[in-house]
């Protein structure tokens, strides 16, 4: 029988991923727009597991939000990183390096 | 949902009607052509909603507790609402020389206002959510305003990735704190938690949605975009993210920890004690190095959002008082500098190093004088409204039993002398060597430099009776 707990825990593990995805990837910038939907995702499975396991609606009202609001994050990152890649003619995290002090 | 219920939310539907209007207006009327136009009707509009919004009375809810309308919501909205339109006000000539001036700036300001209004008068974490999102996501877009620069499309892309990380912490909070509380309306949360039944799950919650909102007002630890975000957006982006954002911020994690955990304040307090008092350390220290006037001024917000959290962490009505005051008194000091900041120019070039402004009291008198006010206020020198300010925020950590805290904050406040002095001391004993600034500064920036620098003087008098509002302010929230 899978219980609240096993939900919550994929959410956890999804979690720390997303958030070990920003700041250990040395990479690329869009692996850090990945994680950061990882990190949304993970708070909708919680989330909708609560909503669930409780019997109410408002769990689920507040993943609907959140899909919406990522979205528009998403798009957000997106463009910005588009306006960077114009300017610098790069993408790699190392290269997002002008601002220092 | 009734007529009621709308008629509370009005100021911010008819501003997002506004908003979109002018989008529609700008786009078909020539775009950046009608930029100073769409600008200034900003402004005007921005002061008559914080005129409409300071002369109502009571407290109302809407839309069953996702909305309060309180004394509290409404001090935070008319300052948040005035702040911004001094920054679009002052920065409208910087972007004209700039070349910056583009429609969209003042319409995605205002959507962040809307975003803001909502923030401060949430009762629910999904009023939270909704008005922190849409107040970072105009702002992630006017820190790359600068769209063919190198430095600015970094700030945005720094600003957009540490905005969502710390939107994704609070939002893991508030999932726990649902799952275990069982609701997501801060009255139902504030009953449900109680010293004697504070489930892990809950303190975690409530520790994640700290942190998140400790990103949004720049508190060390997490801090560490402001200082590069503020340098590499343009000054006038700088002057609006260092004001009107931060006092949302406050404001929502005050009403969170008032009104969602209120019966465990022994939980928070130390929490958000730690983090004022690393703030106000941290921010002093790092700033000491800074020569760009722009990074001094990221790390002086740090050290003046330690001491507004230091209000905070008494957990009384009077440390609210106290918050609300200091974060009064400290966007009408930014207000005032970046007002000058943005007039710092050498031949027709802005320039952020604060080595220009040596011998400034012999090239520019009154900009001198003013400064010279305003940076003995952030000091926090008496008799200027800033000493009061901190006065009074530091009264309510000690009577409220954080000795230690407001200790270190009084040592942190001396080490961030240093820096303010020393501007002043390049102003009015520098070396002649140095290359100073232009002469010429903008009608409006000379109007709010100078009355916020009188306001740091007359204001010691009775503090024109903000005081009493902040008090009314936190005994709405705190009950």
């Amino acid at each position: 029988m899978i219980g609240l707990e096993h939900y919550l825990g994929v959410a956890a593990v999804l979690f720390v991923t997303g958030i070990f995805g920003i700041f250990v990837n040395r990479k690329n910038v869009i692996i850090i727009l990945m994680s950061i939907e990882l990190i949304l995702l993970s708070v909708n499975i919680n989330l909708v597991a609560f909503s669930a396991f409780s019997g109410d609606l408002v769990g689920q009202v507040f993943a609907l939000f959140v899909l919406t609001v990522a979205a528009a994050e998403a798009s957000i990152g997106l463009a910005i990183l588009v306006v960077f890649f114009r300017n610098r003619g790069s993408i790699d995290v190392a290269d997002v390096n002008m601002l220092k002090g | 949902m009734t007529s009621m219920d709308f008629s509370t939310v009005l100021p911010e539907v008819l501003l997002s009607l506004y908003a979109m209007a002018a989008l529609i207006g700008g786009v078909c009327l020539g775009k950046d052509k009608v930029a100073p136009f769409i600008s200034w009707l900003t402004v005007a509009i921005l002061v008559l909603f914080a005129a409409l919004v300071g002369l109502q009375s009571g407290s109302r809810v809407a839309f069953g507790g996702l909305f309060i309308e309180d004394a509290f919501s409404r001090f935070a909205k008319v300052l948040i609402l005035l702040s911004a339109a001094g920054v679009l006000a002052m920065s409208a000539d910087y972007q004209e020389r700039r070349n910056l001036m583009r429609f969209e700036y003042p319409i995605l300001i205002t959507l962040a206002v809307v975003g803001m209004m909502m923030m401060v008068s949430a009762g629910n974490l999904m009023s939270l959510y909704i008005g922190l999102e849409l107040q970072s996501l105009a702002l992630y877009v006017v820190a790359a305003l600068r769209r063919d620069s190198t430095r600015s499309s970094e700030a945005g892309l720094k600003y957009f990735v540490l905005g969502a990380l710390s939107s994704g912490i609070l939002l893991y909070g508030a999932a726990l704190t649902y799952g275990f509380t069982g609701t997501t309306d801060f009255a139902g949360i504030m009953t449900t938690v109680t010293t004697e039944n504070l489930p892990l799950g809950v303190l975690f919650g409530m520790v994640f949605l700290i942190i998140g909102l400790a990103f949004k007002v720049s508190a060390v630890p997490f801090h560490m975009w402001t200082p590069d975000v503020y340098e590499g957006s343009p000054s006038s982006v700088t002057a609006f993210f260092a004001t009107a954002p931060k006092v949302a911020a406050m404001a929502l994690l005050a009403r969170l920890l008032m009104d969602a955990f209120g019966m465990v304040p022994d939980q928070w307090g130390q929490i958000i004690a730690l983090l004022s008092v690393v703030s106000i350390l941290g921010g002093a220290i790092a700033a000491i190095g800074q020569m760009n006037i722009k990074r001094l001024m990221a790390y002086s917000s740090i050290t003046h959002m330690g001491f507004a959290l230091l209000g905070l962490t008494a957990g009384t009505a009077q440390g609210v008082a106290a918050m609300l005051l200091y974060m009064s008194v400290y966007v009408a000091m930014n207000i005032g500098m970046f007002a000058f900041i943005l007039s710092m120019e050498r031949d027709g070039q802005p320039i952020t190093d604060i080595r220009s402004l040596h011998m400034l009291a012999k090239r520019g008198p009154m900009r001198a004088w003013a400064l010279l006010i305003l940076l003995f206020s952030l000091a926090g020198v008496p008799p200027m409204v800033g000493f009061w300010a901190k006065f009074s925020v530091l009264l309510a950590a000690v009577q409220a039993g954080y000795v230690w805290a407001a200790v270190f904050a009084v040592i942190g406040s001396g080490i961030a002398a240093f820096y303010y002095l020393r501007i002043v001391y390049f102003m009015y004993f520098g070396t002649e060597e140095e290359e100073g600034i232009d002469k010429r500064i903008a009608p409006a920036q000379r109007v709010l430099l100078i009355a916020s620098a009188v306001i740091m003087l007359a204001g010691s008098v009775n503090l024109f009776g903000i005081e009493g509002m902040a008090q009314m302010a936190a005994a709405a929230l705190v009950n």
